[in-house]
C-alpha cells in the first residue's frame, strides 16, 4: 500500500500558537504520535455527483436577488504534490458578505447582514481537479483576539481528496491585502513561502468582461510515497 | 510539476455555515447490516469547559470491515450499502451524539488485522490543524494485538476506549480531552 508523505518541517502550522489565542486552550499538550497508514488512513469517503445540488457553486444566485459587493470568479485545480489532479474531490467554501459580517448566530459585528447572500458554496472538482466558485468578496472584519484585531479578507476552504490522510480545511487570502502581516492565523504557518501559497493570484484569464474579476487558488494536497515503507 | 500540501487553517467559529449541509449523525441511514451503537461524549477543553463550535468527522468500516469506496459500491444496493463517514457538530453544552453500526476488523500492517474502530477528525476554532483520534469499542481482546494501541502509552489507552453505560443498553460514552490529566490520545496522521 502507498502511504501518504509528511509535510516538510514548518510548512504547516503548529497546534499550539500562543498569538492566535484560542490556541492556547484548545492545543493538546502531549505529544501527537504518528499514526502509520493502513486502509483506515488511506481510504476516504468519496461523493457522488447528485450529493452537490447544481448552482452550489454560485453563491450569487441563492436568493431571489443579487448580494451586494464586488462579484469575483474564484477557481484553481486541486493538485497532489507530484503535480497530478485530484478529480471528483468535494469542495466546501463559506464566507463573510461584502461588509465582513457571517450569517452566524455568533457574529455580533456591528455590519449588516446582506438578505441576499449565505456565504456557502459547494462544488466537485472535475477530471483535470478544477472547481470554480462565483461569489463576492469578503469583507475584513474585527476579531477579539488582541486589541484592533481584523481578519484580511479571507474564504475558508474544506477539500477532502482520495483519503482520510488527505483531509484539508484552509483559508484562501487575497493579494496586497495589508492585514495579512498582522493576522496571527496566516503567520501561524512558519516558513513564509509555505505561507504565500495561502494567497490567491489575481487571474486575467478568468476574469469576466463586464461581470467579475478572477482570482486563481490551486491547492495541493498530499502526495503519496514512491516505496511502501514506514514503520 | 510538484508542490507542497497547502498549509491547514483553522476552520474558525463560524465553520456551520459551511458545513450543517453535510452533517450525518446517523449513519446507518439504511438497513446495512450490522450491530447499532450509539455514541455519546462531549468536548472539553484545558479549563474542562464543554466546547459548544466543534465538529467531529467519522470514518469508518462496514461490519465486515470494508471501507466503502467507489468499486465496492456497485455490488450493492443503496439499502444495504454503508457510507462509514459522519459528520458530528457539538451542541451548546458541548456534547455530540452519533448511531453507527460497529466496523468489522481492518487489515493492519503486517497481515494482522486491526481491533474495530473509528477514525476521527476533530475541528474547531483554535485548532490551526485538524486532531486525529482513533475511538475503539470496549472489551474487545483485539485490543492486545492492535498496532495503533500498543504504539499509545499503556496509561493513555482508555482515553480511546469508549465506556458502556449501564442504564442504556447498545450505547457508549466517550469523550474528548483536549488537554489535562485525562488529555486525549491524539494522532500525527
Amino acid at each position: 500500500m502507498l502511504r501518504y508523505r509528511r509535510p516538510s518541517p514548518g510548512t504547516q502550522p503548529g497546534l499550539l500558537y500562543p498569538p492566535y489565542a484560542s490556541s492556547i486552550k484548545r492545543a493538546p499538550t502531549q505529544p501527537l504520535i504518528p499514526l502509520p497508514h493502513t486502509h483506515s488512513e488511506t481510504t476516504g469517503p468519496y461523493f457522488p455527483r447528485d450529493v452537490v445540488p447544481p448552482k452550489a457553486f454560485d453563491l450569487t444566485r441563492q436568493h431571489k436577488g443579487e448580494p451586494l459587493g464586488e462579484r469575483i470568479v474564484v477557481s484553481g485545480r486541486l493538485l497532489d504534490e507530484d503535480g497530478r489532479p485530484v478529480p471528483n474531490s468535494l469542495v466546501e467554501i463559506w464566507q463573510a458578505n461584502a461588509a465582513g459580517r457571517y450569517l452566524h448566530k455568533a457574529d455580533q459585528h456591528d455590519a449588516p447582514l446582506d438578505p441576499n447572500f449565505t456565504g456557502m458554496g459547494q462544488t466537485l472538482t472535475d477530471d483535470e481537479g478544477c472547481y470554480r466558485f462565483v461569489t463576492i468578496r469578503p469583507g475584513a472584519y474585527p476579531w477579539r483576539n488582541h486589541y484592533n484585531a481584523w481578519r484580511p479578507q479571507h474564504i475558508h476552504f474544506s477539500v477532502f481528496g482520495p483519503a482520510f490522510a488527505t483531509r484539508l480545511v484552509t483559508q484562501m487570502y487575497f493579494p496586497g491585502d495589508p492585514l495579512l502581516e498582522f493576522d496571527p492565523i496566516y503567520n501561524s504557518v512558519p516558513v513564509e513561502s509555505a505561507r504565500k501559497r495561502l494567497i490567491s493570484v489575481f487571474d486575467w484569464a478568468t476574469t469576466t468582461p463586464e461581470i467579475a474579476l478572477g482570482f486563481r487558488f490551486d491547492i495541493v494536497l498530499r502526495g503519496r510515497n514512491a516505496t511502501p515503507m514506514e514503520r | 510539476m510538484s508542490g507542497e500540501t497547502t498549509p491547514s487553517q483553522t476552520v474558525g467559529p463560524y465553520f456551520s455555515i459551511g458545513f450543517d449541509w453535510l452533517n450525518r449523525t446517523d449513519l446507518p441511514h439504511g438497513a446495512p447490516s450490522g450491530q447499532r451503537v450509539t455514541i455519546r461524549g462531549r468536548i472539553l477543553d484545558g479549563e474542562g469547559q464543554p466546547v459548544p463550535d466543534a465538529c467531529l468527522e467519522l470514518w469508518q468500516a462496514d461490519t465486515s470491515g470494508k471501507y466503502a469506496q467507489p468499486e465496492n459500491a456497485r455490488a450493492k444496493s443503496p439499502d444495504q450499502e454503508f457510507f462509514g463517514f459522519g459528520r458530528i457538530p457539538t451542541n451548546e453544552r458541548g456534547e455530540f451524539s452519533f448511531t453507527t453500526i460497529k466496523p468489522g476488523t481492518v487489515p493492519g500492517p503486517d497481515g494482522r488485522s486491526q481491533a474495530p474502530h473509528i477514525q476521527i477528525a476533530v475541528f474547531m476554532r483554535g485548532l490551526l490543524r485538524r486532531l486525529v483520534t482513533r475511538l475503539y469499542f470496549p472489551d474487545d481482546a483485539a485490543h492486545a494485538t492492535d498496532h495503533v494501541l500498543n504504539l499509545v502509552p499503556a496509561g493513555r489507552r482508555a482515553t480511546l476506549i469508549a465506556r458502556p453505560i449501564a442504564t442504556e443498553p447498545q450505547t457508549l460514552e466517550w469523550d474528548i480531552r483536549l488537554q489535562g490529566e485525562h488529555e486525549t490520545v491524539f494522532f500525527d496522521c
